[in-house]
């Protein structure tokens, strides 16, 4: 007999390739490449700039994925809850965590691919100037690394509902507190009163410092630690949910 | 010999409800066991604990040797199971959804390719096989979902309703299907339609209000009914068992 392929790579390839079965993939592709194209020429202004470098896009990034990532999650176990195929998917012989990890590397690929779509912005500044590549390169790992975070924390909301929207307004929430953690106009709340050990604990929480730190060209292990790790926590968090849910 | 499916005293409590209170059941290779009750009374809730589905409160399930709670992955191995309203990824089509469900299973090459095509023509797939699944008729639907419990070629079945959805012919056909496979398997199959039980099961458990209220042949079953009642006697002996306050969750 054949040996078979792993699980998780079969939930991975449905996975994926669902995102492809339905208008979702075009209409979501078409709107962020829209949106990332107006963010960087007209509200970036990369030509008034007279700088050839992706400095608009990755600035307004976060701001996209905000919206976008939990467009891409919400369905991943609200839509299994309400076909019910939740129940011929986690009484199949395999690991719960395989279902978990397949599912979120596919929002991640897919969201990835989307991202990769935006290259011509990079050879266009290319073709117009000298701009830094480390710099570049290193800014869309940043922006990869907060989709998965976005995504994995989107995994997370969807697996408590079987309710899309409810899942994606909840997850629009949750990223938008991770990401204004490290603002200072919440530092300087929380200076009023908490400790700096607090206040430090927070805006170490802040995906936008760790992001901005990545995108300036300086792939600190710290930051990237700070992705994987917080993806890690997320999808495992996923597993637990969706496992005490059946003793609920 | 040994039952290849063993549920022991399982109790389900949603909140205060208590759904399923201490069902014990023991179910062997060649027994087809019809599931009756009425609707509410802790049919679908008893499939899903034994599948794995759902927690129990209380109790334990061990399938084909293996524990559930401490081998969850050889006991899942064992069966196969058609869930309420047999759900499947509409986007899907048939071919498509079999070779994935096989593949998470864990078949590959050739024998994927056989046992999919080998499913699709015991349950009469082969003129749909290409069409997404949202574009099913609820037989067809229902279909699928007995090709996906069945791919596996699995020593225990459990169904939930196979039968629902389906017009007398298909009916019929899904009947001799379980019929055919019921001399070697241990079959679960839940219904509440009672000339089902008459026509496939080789035992009955009746389920009212959480509890087992009978278990033993289809024949004993009708045995109950007093000689007055001349016609539909299984009707008569449900009807009794599972009158008044057998409505506890649906």
């Amino acid at each position: 007999m054949t040996m078979g392929v792993q699980p998780w790579r079969a939930i991975f390839r449905r996975e994926f390739r669902a995102y492809f079965a339905t208008p979702l993939a075009a209409v979501f592709l078409v709107v962020f490449l829209f949106l990332a194209g107006i963010f960087t020429f007209s509200l970036g202004g990369l030509y008034e700039r007279g700088q050839a470098d992706l400095r608009p896009f990755f600035d307004f990034a976060p701001w996209l994925l905000l919206f976008l990532a939990p467009a891409v999650s919400m369905r991943l176990w609200a839509e299994e809850r309400r076909l019910g195929t939740i129940e011929v998917l986690t009484t199949l012989p395999l690991p719960l965590w395989q279902a978990v990890l397949g599912k979120f590397l596919a929002a991640w690929a897919f969201s990835v691919v989307a991202i990769a779509l935006t290259v011509p912005l990079w050879m266009t500044v290319s073709w117009l100037g000298d701009p830094d590549q480390g710099m570049i390169v290193a800014g869309y790992v940043a922006t990869a690394l907060m989709a998965g975070l976005f995504l994995a924390l989107g995994g997370v909301v969807s697996a408590l509902t079987k309710n899309q929207v409810i899942a994606f307004v909840v997850t629009v929430v949750a990223c938008f507190l991770l990401m204004v953690s490290g603002f200072p106009v919440v530092l300087d709340f929380l200076r009023g009163w908490a400790v700096p050990g607090v206040v430090d604990a927070v805006a170490s929480l802040s995906i936008l410092t760790h992001f901005t730190s990545l995108t300036r060209g300086v792939l600190d292990l710290r930051d990237i630690a700070y992705f994987i790790v917080g993806m890690s926590a997320l999808v495992y968090s996923t597993a637990f949910l969706i496992d005490w849910k059946k003793s609920a | 010999m040994a039952p290849l499916l063993h549920a022991a005293n399982l109790t389900k409590r949603f909140g205060a409800i208590e759904a399923v209170r201490g069902v014990t059941l023991e179910v062997a290779a060649g027994e087809v066991v019809g599931f009756l009750g009425p609707n509410g009374a802790g049919k679908t809730t008893t499939m899903r604990m034994i599948t794995g589905f759902l927690e129990p409160t209380e109790g334990q399930v061990t399938l084909g040797g293996f524990s559930l709670d401490e081998a969850p992955i050889q006991a899942k191995r064992s069966f196969g199971y058609l869930p309420e309203g047999a759900p499947a990824y509409p986007d899907m089509s048939v071919l498509d959804y079999l070779q994935f469900i096989g593949q998470v299973r864990g078949l590959a090459g050739q024998t994927l390719h056989d046992r999919v095509a080998a499913v699709i023509s015991q349950v009469h797939l082969e003129r749909v096989e290409q069409q997404t699944i949202e574009t099913l008729s609820k037989g067809f639907k229902r279909r699928v979902g007995i090709a996906q419990a069945i791919l596996h070629d699995p020593p225990i079945l459990i169904m939930d309703e196979p039968t629902d959805g389906l017009d007398p012919n298909q009916k019929h056909e899904v009947r001799q299907l379980i019929r055919s496979m019921g001399s070697t398997k241990a079959i679960v199959l839940s219904t509440h339609i009672l000339e089902e039980v008459e026509a496939v099961c080789t035992r009955v458990i009746l389920i009212a209000a959480g509890r087992i209220v009978f278990d033993g042949r289809p024949q004993e079953f009708e045995a109950r009914a007093p000689a007055s009642v001349q016609r539909n006697r299984m009707d008569h002996v449900f009807r009794e068992m599972t009158a008044a306050g057998s409505e506890v969750q649906s």
